[in-house]
């Protein structure tokens, strides 16, 4: 029984087989169909999420299974005070595999040492969205058809961007990948991304403010949101939420063959104007994350096809 | 100043001027039943000034801790008034319920039965992190 809290519980090979696993989904869904007949998926979100929440959904039901759970902790036990640990024990009583997204960083994997059932992460406060990070490696590889030798610029709060922290450490095992972070002064990588991945993989990074100086030398472009809800303080979420916002003119100096990526939800840091540019991949990465999603659970269910 | 010398118990020297009573703190020394003397700013060749904390009684105690406060506190187990043992205090693998997380978004600020378990990154540069959010702990951790 294996949980995945952080993208790095899986390894290179392991990632491979998801990948390997996917593109198998894409072209031969059928033969997945009933891949989990029988099985439950619970999925316990007690923070507000769209695509997550229904792209584990959607994965689960077209591999044959059911799916229960709750999108909002207001209706859980935990507004009556129930721990994680508790209702990570309870869950297990009643499905074959969990999916928990939680506002408090570090939950999903104390969820992960009660249950007897394995656990993803479906992301944690502003620490770790390692599906997510599935999902973008699958669109890596589809669009770029390769992990090493790529530029990646990260734009926007990557402080407290999960997905961006997740999608460092995955990058920083493949050959020549460099970063470039382009945030303001206040939503700069923390100081564990730096000190347990960038450093000792002496991994080339730089981090700079300026978009358009950026973008020239990017292979992919990661554009993230701030996020209202990681601020306590209101004040300095309206000074910083407008601070990158891409449009059709500054990617005038970009490569013809950049790929652009955003986590998703988005508020206005991509005008809806770069929506049909073909280095738009987006929305690309949302269908990527169903199939990823689908390989995991069959992975961690031990499923053989 | 002079404090006597103690027959059978522990001295814990040279530790740096000003991180005695955080050591006396964390470990928990006031609720000790034995004799417990803390002097602070003593004159010292090597350091300048020292703290020094000795106790009276060769008690069970886990100094582990002592590697991240101070790592370069010397244990002296004194026995029939002599030194029988003098040691430096490695870096635990992992610190558990002494240091306590300052990330407000940390699950451990909700839940309060939770240990909070630090385990060490980087032993050069003698980084702890938290095992649920990857905080790194501060000296100002120490619960």
């Amino acid at each position: 029984m294996r949980s995945i809290i952080d993208i790095m519980d899986l390894s290179v090979e392991e990632i491979d087989g998801l990948l390997a696993t996917a593109e198998d989904i894409i072209e031969n869904p059928k033969k997945y169909a009933d891949a989990c007949r029988g099985k439950k998926l619970a999925t316990l979100f007690f923070e507000p999420s769209t695509r997550t929440r229904l792209s584990f959904e959607a994965a689960m039901y077209e591999l044959g299974g059911n799916v229960i759970g709750f999108s909002d902790a207001s209706s859980s036990s935990s507004s009556k005070g129930e721990s994680v640990s508790d209702t990570a024990r309870v869950i297990s009583c009643y499905a074959d595999i969990i999916a928990m997204r939680h506002h408090k960083e570090g939950a999903p994997y104390v969820a992960s040492t009660k249950a007897s059932i394995p656990v993803i992460n479906a992301g944690d406060g502003g620490h770790n969205h390692p599906t997510q990070t599935l999902a973008d490696l699958l669109t890596i590889k589809r669009e770029k058809g390769r992990f090493n030798n790529l530029t990646i610029g990260f734009c926007g709060d990557l402080k407290f961007g999960r997905t961006v922290h997740s999608l460092i450490s995955a990058m920083s095992r493949y050959e020549n990948v460099k970063f470039v972070m382009i945030s303001p002064d206040e939503l700069t990588i923390p100081d564990y991304v730096k000190q347990n991945v960038l450093i000792p993989n002496s991994i080339e990074y730089k981090e700079v403010k300026s978009l358009e100086e950026a973008m020239p030398e990017l292979d992919i472009l990661y554009m993230t949101r701030v996020q209202k809800e990681r601020f306590f303080n209101e004040a300095d979420y309206i000074r910083l939420k407008d601070t990158y916002i891409l449009t059709p003119e500054r990617l005038q100096s970009a490569k013809d063959d950049l790929c652009i990526m955003h986590p998703l939800p988005r508020v206005n840091e991509i005008s809806v104007a770069v929506d049909d540019d073909k280095r738009a991949c987006y929305f690309k990465q949302v269908l990527n994350g169903k199939y990823m999603r689908m390989a995991l659970i069959l992975k961690l269910l031990e499923v053989e096809i | 100043m002079i404090v006597g010398q103690i027959k059978d118990g522990i001295v814990l020297d040279h530790i740096k001027a000003g991180r005695g009573m955080k050591i006396y703190d964390t470990l928990k020394l006031g609720e000790l039943d034995c004799a417990v003397a803390l002097i602070v700013n003593a004159d010292s060749e090597k350091m300048g000034k020292k703290d020094i904390i000795k106790i009276s009684g060769l008690i069970d105690i886990d100094l582990h801790i002592l590697g991240f406060i101070d790592p370069d506190v010397t244990v002296n187990i004194i026995n029939d008034g002599k030194v029988v043992k003098r040691e430096k205090i490695a870096l635990p693998e992992t610190i558990t319920d002494i240091l306590k997380c300052k990330n407000p978004r940390c699950i451990t600020t909700v839940e309060q039965e939770l240990q909070h378990v630090f385990k060490l990154c980087d032993e050069g540069n003698k980084v702890y992190r938290c095992i649920y959010c990857e905080t790194k702990a501060e000296l100002e951790s120490v619960k």
